[in-house]
């Protein structure tokens, strides 16, 4: 589906990352990750990468950082020799309630979750235009739909990111490259598990599907947005949410 | 000099499907060659790879006409 394809998967050592890696490797993609820390994790997954007899390579990267972001792409190119599908995934949370939210809580945020998400398409839309041909994914999420109390900075990056999408994708339509976002709803990964079981009852009630879901879920669809069947879609934001928002 | 109009017309040619009689000297990329600004960046990335140089955004926000292209590479390579 996706053989001789090559994706560059940001936030891809653990979580939702890790599993659209592995999905797009399976389909036969080389896959190249960028983390933020944890060496260990990111090894996992390269040599997960690995076990689909595709190519892997992981690269530490601040996504808020251009200067970083402008020299992993770069050597991703010089590895792999081009770039077919951008998947921004990298995400961080801080949350505070709105009057409690320090500026620099805002600041992280924002720069890791869309910020991040601009410099990292910026450095790929070069290489994807020469070819006339990429795939961007955005993982925004449902609470950057819905809004949520106690997220005000992590919303605003989501929000933002939806926005960020459909932007990209009018400018770069005529190049051949679609860009769009996912809004994952409740998955079960490190970033949901020091949610309090309490919080992940309630939020089951606003599940019509009745469960939360997995990175898989996710990874599917990416997998699906990267390939040729969706082919003529862009500029649209994807809800992998059991019904959560419906619109 | 002749080359390198050359090689730029044909590159101006390929990237805004025009007529190469169109391709004169004095014609402007945008207003006579019908480019989008788009297309302005798009045919800048190409004219760096065949000249093997680099230009900046400043720079090109100067360049209007062909001439200006034609002027531009020959004076930086």
């Amino acid at each position: 589906m996706l053989a001789g394809k090559v994706a560059v998967v940001t936030g891809g050592s653990r979580g939702i990352g890790r599993a659209v890696a592995i999905t797009l490797a399976e389909a036969g993609a080389n896959v190249a990750i960028f983390y933020a820390g944890n060496h260990a994790a990111a090894e996992e997954t390269v040599a997960r990468i690995k076990e689909t007899g595709q190519e892997g390579m992981s690269l530490q990267v601040d996504v808020a950082d251009s200067g970083q972001v402008d020299a992993a792409i770069k050597q991703v190119l010089s590895t792999f020799g081009k770039i077919d599908i951008l998947v921004n995934n990298a995400g961080i949370t801080r949350d505070n309630l709105l009057m409690r939210l320090k500026e620099e809580e805002w600041d992280q945020v924002i720069n890791t979750n869309l910020k991040g998400v601009f410099l990292a398409t910026k450095a790929v839309v070069r290489p994807m235009m020469k070819q006339r041909s990429g795939r961007i994914i955005n993982i925004s999420s449902v609470v950057g739909v819905m809004g949520n109390p106690g997220q005000a900075n992590y919303v605003a990056a989501k929000a933002g990111v939806i926005g960020l999408t459909k932007s990209t994708a009018k400018e770069l339509a005529g190049r051949g490259i679609t860009v769009n976002a996912i809004a994952p709803g409740f998955i079960d990964t490190d970033m949901t598990s020091v949610l309090d079981e309490e919080l992940k009852k309630q939020m089951l009630n606003h599940i019509p599907l009745g469960f939360f879901g997995e990175p898989k879920d996710v990874a599917e669809t990416v997998k699906f947005l990267a390939s040729d069947s969706a082919r003529y879609i862009t500029g649209q934001t994807i809800h992998v949410d059991g019904g959560m928002v419906m619109s | 000099m002749a080359d390198t109009l050359e090689r730029v017309k044909k590159i101006v040619v390929e990237r805004l499907n025009v007529d190469p009689s169109e391709v004169t000297m004095e014609a402007s990329i945008k207003d006579d060659l019908g480019a989008d600004s788009l297309d302005v960046v798009d045919l800048i990335m190409e004219l760096e790879d065949e000249f093997d140089m680099e230009i900046s955004d400043e720079e090109a926000e100067k360049i209007s006409t062909v001439g200006d292209v034609v002027d531009y590479i020959n004076k930086h390579k």
